[in-house]
């Protein structure tokens, strides 16, 4: 993607600062060498970030509710942490075991979610999740509902993910490339299929297009890519546990994701820092900041239904009437 | 033989009969029309040749092939191409990128998940060429919904030509339009008669009696009378059940 100062200009709004976000989220760790705390905490906005980038994938752009994502990045989490217990602690390996859990446990409950749509989609992603919650706290021989500590970090090659500065520049590294992915599939044939299934499914039937099989491409796509997420999550905590699993996680992950806009590129990595950030600085200032927190999310999302890249498009809308009607303006004078 | 057959057609909703044991034989380049007042089961029909419901009864068959368990977007691969009476059109999409969409669907998978579309020739020359037939290729990047209705009928038209289809099943395309919009609609269906099969529903008589080479009367699910335009015009029980005394 080359990009010069001319290019840069011509692009949205909601561009631009997903941009310039990313270029001050490379640089933050220069700024803070002895703050464990800020990095560990940044790296957990990275890591959801990436986590809603492979939700919205098909809830933004499949229109797909999926209400147990965080059974993935459950899955991703336990894959590292189990297998770390056994002393396997190749990442590779981890990531190779996690991806194939994600991709098979997708498969199988898309295949019956898929079957259904709107609210019972939801209601059965939303069961299996559950299943698998308690299927966890069920395992006491990893530690049950007490959860399980992680022996050691994910292994590639020399380098640890327990290592802040390693584990940060990884999760930045990958939220990078999903969001290159993502731009690239969406303007795909696959993604034009799902971004129109999501639209009118019946039509799509009538033009020809067998969508159940591309719907459940994506989902699996989305699974696996949340199961990543996981296992990074499972070496910024160094701990699993099945509250990671939990219906209020997945809540969590649909919150990031409006918050930043449904179906917009960098609409997760906006969702997933304003709502750990502004998280983080009402828990300093009281014990009971969900009274003010929940508030806030019903604001934003009434004021812009597409979040905070709505707000950014709204911005170029009026920008471009005013350039209009200057330009009118002038040649009538 | 026939493009269509359908023999001994039915769909019955509880006590209602939508489709009561009807046969239509359509050839090739014909275009045949169906009429019939309000709840004749005229969409039901369509609807069932589609693919979209299944008949309780009977056989379709499409050029010779038994085609009467096929999903809709099996028939669709097959060369069979429908319009909703309600205008379906991708609306974030832009009209070109409608077309586009028509096309991908009969050139194999759409696994290939990293070329943009927007640079692949095999679907934007294609697509193009579909949209100047239809007489929309200088709206090709307006995005569908700000299009105005007569021209989203267009659209819907050209959506159905993109996929090369052998037969349309066009259900009311001149629904809401203006009298201006219709007289557009009407020439561009004479343009390409010919050319497919077609079966036409649609409420405008004058552009019926003008566009069909023959035209089948449902009535309550029934198929009661077929023939050519002037056949029907004169047929009693057409004029007694539809058209009206003051015809």
């Amino acid at each position: 993607m080359p990009l010069s100062l001319d290019t840069f200009r011509t692009l949205s709004t909601a561009t631009r600062a997903g941009l310039v976000l990313l270029a001050l989220l490379a640089l933050l760790p220069l700024f803070m060498r002895d703050d464990p705390f800020l990095l560990a905490l940044f790296a957990r906005i990275l890591i959801f970030a990436f986590a809603s980038l492979s939700l919205n994938l098909i809830l933004g752009y499949g229109g797909m509710v999926s209400f147990g994502h965080a059974l993935y990045l459950g899955l991703g989490v336990y894959g590292a942490a189990i297998l770390s217990f056994h002393g396997v602690d190749s990442g590779w390996l981890q990531l190779l075991t996690v991806l194939a859990a994600c991709a098979l446990v997708g498969l199988i409950t898309g295949s019956i979610a898929l079957r259904t749509s709107g609210i019972s989609f939801i209601m059965i992603t939303l069961a299996f999740a559950q299943m698998f919650y308690f299927l966890f706290v069920s395992l006491s021989q990893y530690g049950g509902d007490d959860g399980l500590r992680l022996k050691a970090g994910s292994s590639f090659g020399a380098a640890r993910l327990t290592d802040g500065y390693t584990l940060y520049a990884t999760a930045f590294l990958l939220l990078c490339a999903g969001l290159y992915g993502c731009h690239r599939v969406i303007h795909s044939r696959f993604g034009t299929v799902i971004r129109a299934a999501r639209s009118n499914e019946r039509r799509m039937r009538a033009l020809g297009y067998p969508t159940f099989r591309y719907r459940l491409a994506a989902y699996v796509l989305s699974a696996c890519l949340c199961g990543i997420a996981g296992m990074l999550y499972a070496n910024l905590t160094q701990f699993a546990s099945p509250s990671y699993m939990s219906w209020t996680t997945s809540g969590e992950l649909i919150v990031m994701v409006m918050l930043g806009g449904l179906g917009s590129l960098f609409g997760p990595l906006f969702g997933a820092l304003a709502m750990l950030l502004t998280e983080e600085a009402l828990k300093a200032l009281t014990q009971h900041w969900m009274v003010i927190f929940g508030p806030l999310i019903v604001i934003v999302v009434l004021a812009s239904r597409q979040g905070i890249c709505g707000f950014c498009d709204a911005l170029d809308r009026r920008r471009r009437q005013h350039g209009a009607t200057t330009l009118t303006g002038e040649t009538k004078a | 033989m026939s493009l269509l057959s359908v023999r001994k057609l039915v769909k019955r909703y509880g006590g209602l009969v939508a489709t009561d044991n009807v046969d239509l034989d359509i050839a090739a380049g014909e275009l045949h029309a169906i009429i019939g007042p309000n709840g004749a089961g005229k969409s039901t029909l369509i609807t069932q040749l589609a693919g979209e419901i299944r008949p309780d009864a009977g056989s379709i068959l499409f050029r010779g092939k038994d085609i009467t368990t096929l999903r809709a977007e099996q028939r669709a691969l097959l060369g069979l191409a429908r319009s909703y009476q309600i205008t379906s059109v991708f609306p974030e999409f832009t009209a070109l990128e409608n077309v586009m969409l028509a096309v991908q669907a009969h050139q194999g998978h759409s696994f290939r998940a990293w070329s943009p579309v927007s640079t692949q020739s095999s679907l934007t020359e294609p697509a193009l060429a579909t949209l100047e037939q239809a007489g929309l290729v200088h709206r090709q990047a307006v995005r569908a919904a700000d299009l105005a209705h007569g021209e989203q009928r267009q659209l819907e038209l050209a959506m159905v030509l993109a996929g090369q289809p052998r037969l349309l099943l066009l259900d009311e395309p001149m629904a809401g339009m203006s009298q201006a919009e219709s007289a557009e609609m009407t020439r561009l269906l004479l343009s390409i008669k010919g050319r497919y099969g077609i079966v036409l529903v649609e409420h405008d008589m004058d552009a019926v009696f003008r566009l069909a080479d023959r035209i089948t009367v449902l009535v309550y699910g029934r198929n009661i009378a077929s023939g050519p335009p002037d056949h029907i015009r004169q047929h009693p029980e057409v004029r007694a059940a539809y058209l009206g005394d003051e015809q």
